[in-house]
């Protein structure tokens, strides 16, 4: 078990890294999210496949959000998603009042346009992990007051 | 220190995979981004020192130690405290030069590697680099300039995971006038 501080630095220094090897902020921003959101979805796969490993198999797409709201990010964040909401047509709200990511941070609207390069990790994160469990999904994610956010998830349908 | 060590223990641990497969990530990204692999051992060692810089405010926070009076004791600290609480293993210090100024640290089991394999063409990647990134990064805030360097490692082929440390000089610190 390591400890929690070397993820999160980690993770700052790897937005860093990607935002500086980007030459030109306004264009490069949108391709800095993909790889962001591309490595996250790679560790999202990696992870369900030991999360998993001893667990029932889940009986429909929202024993599956469950899963994600309750166990996944337990073993990720530590604590359970606050609010899971769903038009029952596929898309899915998940909502963390205090998300690790971002509580270190700031506490309100300060460095809120910083906000998105933060999440995309984890939107890869949760995307990979529904991939393994044979749920294509686009997942966006949006914040209105740190340290609060919300990851919205559409299935897409095969 | 243990009380302390205590109360953080519990809702600090965090799935060490997660660390280890966002490493994998960050390697992966590297070695795409850049040609040859010196490049991306530079890269990572910069990285760590960026961590490193950052990461001893927390350790000495939450271990509450004090100042080392010398290199063997911050031989000690590093095994037995920084890389116990960070990584959850306890490497061993040998090799220690007769002058007491470069000691190595094995590492038997590195939290890291957990799950790789490196492709052929890969021989000369330093996969862990990071680490002496972050162990030189930790040491300048404490006034200590070290040679850090991987000098075995089992992804490699070799028995063990050998880091190096060399102890350059001291920094000298700079106080405005007045303070202290």
């Amino acid at each position: 078990m390591a400890d929690e501080a070397p993820f999160q630095l980690l993770h700052s220094e790897l937005v860093q890294y990607i935002y500086k090897s980007g030459e030109n902020a306004e264009t490069e921003n949108g391709r800095n999210i993909t790889k962001l959101e591309n490595m996250g979805f790679r560790v999202g796969q990696g992870l369900i496949e030991r999360l998993t490993k001893d667990t029932a198999r889940f009986k429909d797409e929202l024993d599956v959000m469950k899963f994600i709201c309750k166990d996944f990010w337990t073993c990720v964040f530590k604590k359970q998603i606050d609010n899971l909401r769903t038009n029952h047509q596929g898309i899915y709200v998940l909502q963390d009042n205090r998300f690790r990511l971002l509580s270190h941070l700031s506490a309100g609207k300060q460095y809120l346009e910083q906000a998105p390069k933060y999440l995309a990790f984890t939107c890869g994160l949760v995307r990979g992990a529904l991939s393994n469990l044979g749920v294509r999904s686009i997942v966006t994610s949006e914040v209105s007051i740190m340290p609060a956010c919300k990851f919205q998830v559409m299935i897409q349908k095969m | 220190m243990s009380r302390q060590s205590n109360r953080t223990t519990d809702s600090k641990k965090m799935n060490s995979e997660l660390f280890t497969l966002t490493y994998g990530a960050l390697v992966t990204q590297l070695c795409k981004d850049y040609e040859n692999d010196e490049e991306v051992n530079k890269q990572l060692d910069k990285m760590g020192y960026n961590i490193g810089v950052r990461m001893i405010e927390d350790f000495l926070a939450r271990s509450s130690i004090g100042r080392c009076q010398d290199f063997r004791e911050t031989a000690d600290v590093i095994a037995k405290v920084a890389f116990k609480m960070y990584l959850g293993i306890t490497p061993s210090v040998t090799n220690w030069s007769p002058a007491g100024d470069e000691f190595s640290l094995i590492l038997e089991n590195n939290p890291l590697v957990d799950f790789v394999e490196l492709p052929d063409n890969h021989n000369t990647l330093i996969y862990s680099n990071l680490l002496c990134g972050v162990l030189r990064g930790a040491l300048e805030m404490v006034q200590m300039a070290v040679d850090v360097k991987f000098v075995q490692d089992t992804l490699r082929g070799d028995n063990v995971t050998e880091i190096r440390m060399k102890f350059i000089k001291r920094i000298e610190e700079n106080l405005p006038a007045g303070d202290e």
